[in-house]
Formats: C-alpha cells, sequence, structure tokens
C-alpha cells in the first residue's frame, strides 16, 4: 500500500512540474509586462506557444546531423527526471534514493552538455558564441552549486533532498552558513535560467544572446521541448529553493490526501511568491556584460565555498 | 599457481617482441603480433579477475637479478586489480592495432617495443621485491620511449622523447632512493621483509616524497607533468592510449605500493601534500587541456587533469587512514580506484577515437577538422560516450567516481586535524571546478572535431575507420555505460584491494535493493545510476512517441539561418581557441599569465591586423628553465676542460690527487 502511495506521489509530482512549468513561465511573462506598464500576454501564452511549436513542421538546416535530432529530447528528459526528483508537495518521493543533489546537479550538467553541442552542430557562429559563453558561465556556476550543496548537506547530514527538507523542517533556525548557500543558490539559479542580469530570455539582440543563440537553428517540435525544458529548469530551481530554504508545508513520508492537499496548495503558493519575487529583481536590475557575469558567479562560489568552510570549522555555523 | 600463470604470460608477451623483432618486415607480421598480444592479454585479464576473487596467489622466489635476493613475484589484491586496469587496456589495444597497425608506415619502429611495453608494465605490477620492481619500471619506460620516437623524422617528437627520456630518469631515480630508504643498510629488498623492517622515525616522510616525485612524474603530477602532454600524443594512437590509460595508472599503483602498503601507518601531514598538489594538478590539467587545439594533446592534458582527481581520492584516504577512520578511507581509496579503473577506459577510447580521426583525415589539429559526425558516425558516437563519461556526467561512469569523491570529502569535517579542515574543502571546490571545467572542454573537443562543418578539404573527404578499431571503441564505450550504470559491483571488485590496504573494505553493495550504491548509510546518500538511465530513457522515448503521435513529424531541410545572414564559409564558425576564449579571459591570467596583444594598423597601412595570445607555462619557466638554464651554463664552463694541453691535463690531474690526499688527512 505504501509503495503504490509512493508511486501515486512520484508520478503525480512527475506530471505536476511538467504541467505547471509552462504556467510560471506564463505569470513571470505577465507580471513582468505588468510591471512595466504593458498588458502583457495571457497567463496561458507559454501553453498556447507550445501547441503551435508541436503542430508545425520542423525546418532543418541541410547539415544538422542525428545528434541536432536526437538531443532535444534527451535535453529534456534530463531536465524532467531531475525536475521530478526535486520534493515539490511532499517528502516522500518514491524514487528520491535514486539521485541525490550532487547527481541533479550533474543531471541537469548533462543537459547543458548537450545543448552546447547541438549550439555547435550547424557550424554557425551564432550558435559557437552561445555556446561558448554557456560553458564559461557553467565552469563558474556548477562549482558554485556544488559548494552549496556541500554547505546543505553538512548540515543536513546528507545529499539526499529529501532527508534535508526533513531535517531542515524538523530544526528551523538562522544560520550563517545557510543565509550564504541562500544567497549563493538565487545567483546561480538566475545564470542557470538565463535570466536577467546574466542572459536576457526576450532578446534576439545578436551579440548579448546565450541561451537563444544556442537553440537558434531549432524550430517546430524540437524547440518546443528545448522551451519546456527551460521552463522545467525554471521550475525545479524554485522548488529547490523552496524546498530547502522555506520546507514549511511539505507533506512528509506516507502522508494522508488531506495534508498532501495542503502540501499541493503551500507549493503552488512558494511558486507564485517566487516567481513574482524573481520579476521584481529582474525588473530592478541592468544586464550585465558577459565578462562581469564571472564575478558575479565568482561571488556565489565565493559564498558556497565561504558556507562549506565555516561548517567545516564548527557545525554551528 | 596464479602468479606462474601471469610470470608465463609475460614471457610470451616478451616473445612476440623478440618475435616482432624478427618479423616485422613481414606482411603478416603485425596481425601476428598483435593477435598474440590480445591473447595473452586476454589470459592475463583472466588470471587478474580469479587473483581477485581468490584473494592472491602465492610468492614465487625466481633465481633472477641480485644474488642472494632472487626475483620475487606475487599476485596480492592490489596487484590483481592493477593487472586488471593493465590487460583490459593491452587487450583493447592490441584489438585496435589489428586494424589500426595496417596504416603505420615503419611497423618495425612499433612492433617489437609494442609487446614489450606491455610486459613491462605487466612486471612492475607483479614485481615482490624493490629491484625487479625498479627494472621492469625502467623496462616499461625504455620500451615507451622508443614507441614515442617512432615517428622520430618529426623533431617535435624527438624532442618529446628527449623530455620524457629526461624525466623518467629523474622518476626512477626518485624511486631508487626511495627504495634505498626502504631496504635501509641491511638490503631487506623483498616487500614482505620491507614490511616487517622497523623504520626510522625521520624516514617515512621522506620516502612519501621521494615516492610522490618519482611515482608523480610518471603520473604527470604538476609540476611534474611536462614531458606528458609531448610524449603521450607523440606516439601512435594505440600506444598513446596505453600510455594514457594504462601506465599512468601502473604510476598510481607505484605511489599505493609504497605509500600505502610498505611505508606502513601514516603521518598525519602527508595526506596535506598529496591532497594540495592533487588539486592543483586537477585544475591546472584541464585548463591546459582547454587551452589546446590538438586533439591528441587536449587529451593527453586531460590525463593531468584525471590523474589528480586520482590523488584527491587517495589524498583523502591517506587522511581518514592517518585518524584512524577506516571506513571513510576504505570509501575514499574505493573512489581513486574506481576513477583509475574508469579513466583507463574513457581515456583509451578516446584516444583511440583521434586515433580514427587522424587515420581519416591525417590531422590532429581540430582547427582543420569539423563536421565528422557526417562522415565518420559510429566513431563518433563512441568518442561522445567517452567525452560524456570523461565529463563526469550521470549516467556514465565518470560521475561515479567523482560522486564518491564528493562523498568522501563530505565525511572529512570529522577529521580533528585543523588544517585538515581548512584544505579539504578547497580541495573540493577545485575538484568541482576541474569537473565543470572537464565538460566544458569536452564540448570544445567534440564540437570542433565532430560538429559544424568540415574545415579543410581532409577533412571533408574523411571516411569511416576499420571494423577491428570501430568494435574496440564500441567495447570500450558500453564498458563506460555498464560501470555508469552498475557501479556496485565495480565497488564490490575493489574491495579486496582497500580490505588490503586500509583494513576494511567499503560495504557490499551487491546486496543493495535496484542495485544502488550506498557509500555510508541509504539515509545519507545513495546513487542508482541504472535508474537514472532507465528514466531518461523513459521519459525522452515518451516524448518522443508522445509528440510523434499528437504533433507533428514532418521536417524540411533549408539552409541554416543564423539569424537570417548564414555564411557558406566554414571559417565563419567558431574555432577551437575562438571557444575558449571566454574560459581564458576568466582563468588564463592567474594560471598561465595570458596575455592578448592587438596590432592594429593605422588607417592606411596595408599590413593585416593581427591579435597574438601569449601563454605561459609556470611549470616550465619557474623550474624547468632555470635548471635547464643551469645545465647549459656549467657544462659550457667545463667543456674548456676538453681542449687543454697535455701539460695542463698533468697539472689538474696532480692538483686533484693533492686535493683527493688533503681530504683524505683531514678525514683520518
Amino acid at each position: 500500500m505504501a509503495v503504490i502511495l509512493g508511486l501515486i506521489v512520484q508520478g503525480g509530482q512527475m506530471f505536476l512540474v511538467l504541467a505547471l512549468a509552462p504556467l510560471l513561465l506564463g505569470l513571470t511573462r505577465k507580471v513582468k509586462a505588468q510591471l512595466l506598464r504593458r498588458r502583457g500576454p495571457a497567463l496561458v501564452q507559454p501553453y498556447r506557444d507550445l501547441a503551435r511549436l508541436l503542430r508545425k513542421e520542423v525546418v532543418l538546416a541541410q547539415n544538422a546531423s542525428w545528434l541536432f535530432r536526437v538531443a532535444p529530447y534527451l535535453i529534456f528528459a534530463a531536465t524532467w527526471v531531475a525536475a521530478a526528483l526535486v520534493p515539490t508537495f511532499g517528502t516522500g518521493l518514491e524514487f528520491s534514493w535514486s539521485a541525490d543533489l550532487i547527481a541533479i546537479t550533474a543531471l541537469l550538467g548533462s543537459a547543458r552538455f548537450f545543448l552546447a553541442l547541438v549550439g555547435m552542430d550547424v557550424g554557425t557562429s551564432f550558435g559557437g558564441i552561445g555556446a561558448s559563453r554557456e560553458v564559461m558561465f557553467a565552469s563558474l556556476a556548477e562549482p558554485a552549486m556544488i559548494m552549496i550543496v556541500f554547505t546543505v548537506a553538512l548540515l543536513a547530514g546528507s545529499t539526499q533532498l529529501s532527508t534535508v527538507a526533513a531535517f531542515m523542517v524538523a530544526h528551523v533556525s538562522l544560520r550563517v552558513s545557510l543565509g550564504l548557500a541562500l544567497v549563493g543558490l538565487i545567483i546561480v539559479a538566475l545564470a542557470e535560467n538565463s535570466r536577467i542580469p546574466v542572459d536576457n530570455p526576450a532578446t534576439h539582440l545578436e551579440l548579448t544572446m546565450v541561451h537563444e543563440a544556442m537553440v537558434l537553428e531549432y524550430s517546430g517540435r524540437h524547440l518546443a521541448v528545448i522551451e519546456l525544458a527551460a521552463a522545467l529548469k525554471l521550475l525545479l530551481y524554485l522548488s529547490m529553493v523552496a524546498c530547502i530554504f522555506v520546507p514549511w508545508g511539505l507533506a512528509p513520508e506516507g502522508a494522508g490526501p488531506r495534508t498532501l492537499t495542503v502540501g499541493v496548495l503551500a507549493y503552488f503558493a512558494k511558486l507564485a511568491v517566487g516567481g513574482v519575487l524573481l520579476v521584481f529583481f529582474e525588473t530592478s536590475i541592468a544586464k550585465m556584460r558577459v565578462f562581469r557575469v564571472p564575478d558575479f558567479l565568482g561571488a556565489a562560489l565565493m559564498l558556497g565555498f565561504l558556507g562549506t568552510l565555516l561548517l567545516f570549522v564548527s557545525g554551528s555555523f | 599457481m596464479l602468479t606462474v600463470a601471469a610470470l608465463v604470460g609475460v614471457a610470451v608477451l616478451l616473445g612476440v617482441g623478440v618475435f616482432g623483432v624478427i618479423a616485422s618486415r613481414m606482411e603478416e607480421a603485425s596481425r601476428l603480433v598483435y593477435g598474440c598480444s590480445l591473447v595473452v592479454c586476454l589470459a592475463l585479464l583472466a588470471v587478474a579477475a580469479a587473483g581477485l576473487t581468490a584473494g592472491g596467489g602465492t610468492e614465487i622466489n625466481l633465481p633472477l637479478g641480485l644474488p642472494l635476493v632472487g626475483a620475487h613475484f606475487r599476485i596480492d589484491p592490489l596487484s590483481a586489480f592493477f593487472l586488471a586496469v593493465v590487460d583490459l587496456g593491452g587487450a583493447a589495444a592490441s584489438l585496435y592495432a589489428l586494424g589500426y597497425g595496417e596504416h603505420e608506415a615503419t611497423p618495425w619502429r612499433v612492433l617489437p617495443f609494442f609487446p614489450a611495453f606491455l610486459a613491462g608494465m605487466n612486471l612492475t605490477v607483479l614485481a615482490a621485491d624493490a629491484f625487479s620492481f625498479l627494472l621492469a619500471w625502467e623496462f616499461m619506460s625504455l620500451s615507451s620511449w622508443a614507441l614515442v620516437n617512432t615517428r622520430h623524422q618529426d623533431a617535435e617528437n624527438t624532442r618529446a622523447g628527449y623530455i620524457y627520456l629526461v624525466m623518467a630518469s629523474f622518476g626512477t631515480l626518485s624511486l631508487l632512493l626511495a627504495f634505498g630508504l626502504l631496504a635501509g643498510p641491511t638490503g631487506g629488498y623483498a616487500f614482505q621483509v620491507i614490511r616487517e623492517a622497523t623504520h626510522p622515525a625521520w624516514m617515512p616522510g621522506l620516502v612519501l616524497v621521494l615516492a610522490l616525485v618519482g611515482a608523480g612524474s610518471k603520473a604527470g603530477l604538476v609540476p611534474l607533468h611536462v614531458w606528458l602532454p609531448l610524449a603521450h600524443p607523440a606516439a601512435p594512437s594505440h600506444v598513446s592510449a596505453l600510455m594514457s590509460g594504462v601506465m599512468t595508472k601502473v604510476a598510481v599503483y607505484g605511489f599505493i605500493r609504497i605509500v600505502f602498503d610498505l611505508l606502513g601507518p601514516p603521518a598525519w601531514w602527508w595526506s596535506i601534500l598529496v591532497l594540495v598538489l592533487a588539486g592543483v594538478t586537477a585544475v591546472m590539467g584541464v585548463l591546459y587541456a582547454l587551452m589546446q587545439h590538438d586533439l591528441k594533446r587536449l587529451l593527453a592534458y586531460h590525463t593531468v587533469e584525471n590523474i589528480g582527481i586520482i590523488f584527491i581520492g587517495l589524498g583523502l584516504s591517506l587522511a581518514f587512514r592517518a585518524h584512524g577512520m577506516a571506513a571513510a578511507a576504505a570509501l575514499a581509496l574505493t573512489a581513486g580506484l574506481f576513477h583509475v579503473f574508469n579513466h583507463s577506459l574513457f581515456k583509451s577510447l578516446l584516444f583511440f577515437g583521434a586515433g580514427a580521426v587522424q587515420t581519416a583525415t591525417g590531422e590532429r589539429d581540430m582547427e582543420h577538422l569539423g563536421g565528422l559526425i557526417h562522415r565518420m558516425p559510429q566513431t563518433a558516437f563512441a568518442f561522445l560516450v567517452g567525452c560524456v563519461a570523461i565529463s563526469a556526467l550521470p549516467p556514465l561512469n565518470g560521475f561515479v567516481s567523482e560522486w564518491l569523491t564528493f562523498q568522501a570529502i563530505l565525511l572529512s569535517p570529522q577529521l580533528p586535524s585543523w588544517v585538515l579542515k581548512f584544505i579539504v574543502p578547497v580541495v573540493g571546490a577545485l575538484l568541482a571546478l576541474s569537473a565543470s571545467l572537464a565538460a566544458a572542454c569536452f564540448v570544445k573537443a567534440f564540437g570542433v572535431t565532430f560538429l559544424g562543418r568540415a574545415r579543410t578539404p581532409a577533412a571533408e573527404r574523411a571516411s569511416e575507420t576499420d571494423p577491428w578499431s570501430r568494435a574496440t571503441m564500441f567495447g570500450f564505450a558500453g564498458l563506460c555505460f555498464l560501470a555508469g550504470i552498475l557501479p556496485g559491483f565495480v565497488i564490490d571488485g575493489i574491495g579486496p584491494a582497500t580490505q588490503q590496504l586500509v583494513g576494511e573494505p567499503m560495504p557490499v553493495q551487491a546486496g543493495t535493493p535496484w542495485l544502488s550504491i550506498v557509500p555510508v548509510a541509504a539515509s545519507r546518500s545513495s546513487y542508482n545510476g541504472l535508474l537514472v538511465f532507465v528514466f531518461i530513457a523513459v521519459s525522452a522515448l515518451f516524448a518522443a512517441r508522445f509528440i510523434h503521435r499528437f504533433g507533428s513529424h514532418a521536417l524540411r531541410r533549408g539552409p541554416p539561418w543564423d539569424c537570417g545572414f548564414p555564411d557558406p564559409s566554414p571559417a565563419t564558425q567558431y574555432t577551437a581557441s575562438s571557444f575558449a576564449q571566454p574560459i581564458r579571459r576568466v582563468f588564463g591570467p592567474a594560471a598561465f599569465r595570458a596575455r592578448e596583444r592587438l596590432d592594429m594598423p593605422p588607417p592606411g597601412d596595408m599590413r593585416p591586423a593581427r591579435l597574438s595570445i601569449e601563454l605561459t607555462d609556470r611549470a616550465w619557466h619557474g623550474i624547468y628553465a632555470p635548471v635547464t638554464h643551469a645545465v647549459e651554463t656549467t657544462a659550457l664552463k667545463l667543456n674548456r676542460f676538453q681542449f687543454l694541453t697535455i701539460r695542463q691535463y698533468l697539472s689538474v690531474v696532480f692538483v686533484a690527487l693533492v686535493g683527493l690526499l688533503v681530504v683524505v688527512a683531514i678525514w683520518q
């Protein structure tokens, strides 16, 4: 019975994140437009975009290889699996032990690896510029993420997100190391999701694009899958911040339907607040020059490192 | 019995080497030599597997070598593990060479030395006394030196061979001194005698430093790595694969044998030395690799990085062992040994791929390649698997060993030493940095070589490589995959070796549900490569099926979009150096004192503008250049003694005699 319930929770979460991801994107776009005194597209616009892209034919560059056609599905799958393993409304995920926080980070790394590769596949200069900048950002963002994971893991005594979330609920306290990790994680999340100030998701000005430059040659269903993966990644990072730093309302393992409902509602609220805060932050600052980004990400790396170091020195920080 | 079988195998390999000398100009010599090497390596692999399961064989003593000492050989679990690594790599290189060797222009320069090289590596691992170990070690060095010099017409290769020879002699000298200290004045050269001997307190530290220098120079620890990126690419590709994938592991074996086995319990500060060197090696290796545009040299620099990762595991294990944390020491050592196994797999695979590219196009320079995924789809696939594996991405094997290393780092706050408390997080950060830079580096290696458009006619005319090479590459790609999704079996395989060295193996993984790996406790951390792979595969298939069922599956080929202005010239693509430019801007100034110089002619001047990049190899300029300079100046000054008259020579002899007599008189 418990196994079946666990499977239901796991499966429910898997499709919940998939269904919610475009809505979160729609929310951020809507709020951003409102803040800029525009009316903005409808909340469900990303769903419409995806549906339309799915129905369109794919226009493939003449010299695109098989990798170019396979990679979108791999990128999507790796991101989806990672997103499905981050506790959202409840910690009792049936398969949360199959990949811990380090593995989730690395799964996102796999997705990025293939994204950067397909950027170079057609052999255009934009693809190359996007890929080379993306790996430069990642070369700092990934170690920063690992150091943040270390900080959290040293505190909770585990790299399993479920255990971490349970620990955070049980031992709520203000800690220096957690504060450092939170700031670091937000910086990493901004960079990983190509948000302002690192990259601009709405730009099509050639020389400032990073993520958009890599996927420039994609169209139709391939583009739809990649866009969905990007939306999932944003959702994943918000869920991760929520699960580690605001774990209240998370349904514990083997909870009844009532607690689960509370968990789901709390999750919706957290996502909405997170999305709105993200947009407020984005609209209040300007995009950075590309070669200022390493300083920004270096700060995240240092924060994560400092958090880890403090915990190595004493567990009470 | 096992030891005898292994020695017979080595003897057969030596025989094949002699046959290679005699028959190397025969038509079928190449096939015969590589075929025999393949069979012998497979047999030795079986011996190694038996040795791992049986817990080792008996020691045998042959009446060779030093009088009264003899030559001792023994398979214990540690040597059995490394024997397996050596012979798996050796078998693959032989299989690959069955096809690749056909293209060799001068087979008589390769055929005698290839089996000899294999024999040398096997013998090093089997040796159970200092004398035979050093002899086998030197035999391995010299035979590989001969292979590096295969294409000696190229001045660069001769220089690489020369530097290799100097560094190898220097390394052997250090090992000689280390063993000399270990054997002591009584001359107990057998490992068993060394183990039982008691050493004065000052000695083990000195031996550690000597072993680190001796084995580290062979393995490629920064700053002793300078020969490696020159020598490994200079050899034919199957030999490069052996040197990078296997010989560096024999060096790691040498270090483990001396430091973990012969030297007794470690002091607390040993691990600091090892960890600092290892962390620097990991990051510097990958940064160097990123700056390369020669495919094989990039791979060779990457070996330096991976050696750093292996030594991080070993250093952590030393730290835990010095503080009596046997379980954690077993975890760290397992991580290191697992990475030894993994690196031998994917580095060999990548060198095989580079060799296939070189045969197909005649090029090693990535700036002259591109678009090979269309001409060599199978090689491209195998190479891609190797790239994903070496970049430590799940679900392949490179990730598992790095994950284990991270788990070991997370156990280290319990270490009581304050210095270690500060150093271990730094090493963790360096490891994370090197992992992400490795991914960047292999996006570049694969992207520039195989993706995009062909940059030269040679790349455009390339054709798929021969079936032997493809079979080898696919075999190793499959092994990378299997070791990634079923890591528990590899960990259990390493178990006897860790048991022997730190007194405890990692918990047995075979019985864990769903074949997960659980290093310490399930609540603490677990990873299941199999499930992650199944999830990814199912989700990807599900997405593809769903879209093709409900969405469109129409597809049209057209010119690339490129924001509306596609340029037909392949020269407008990103090159290897332009790809690395952002990373060079970020890390270059600190790591290589990188400087970009722009030479912009004034308006009206007709000469082209030039951008030149200056990278300084700090190790070379800081250490090697002064030493070479000092040696050269001394040699020049001493050169004067060659051109004296007979009277001057006589007076020199007289002065020397008087001087010596004075010394003796004072001594008395």
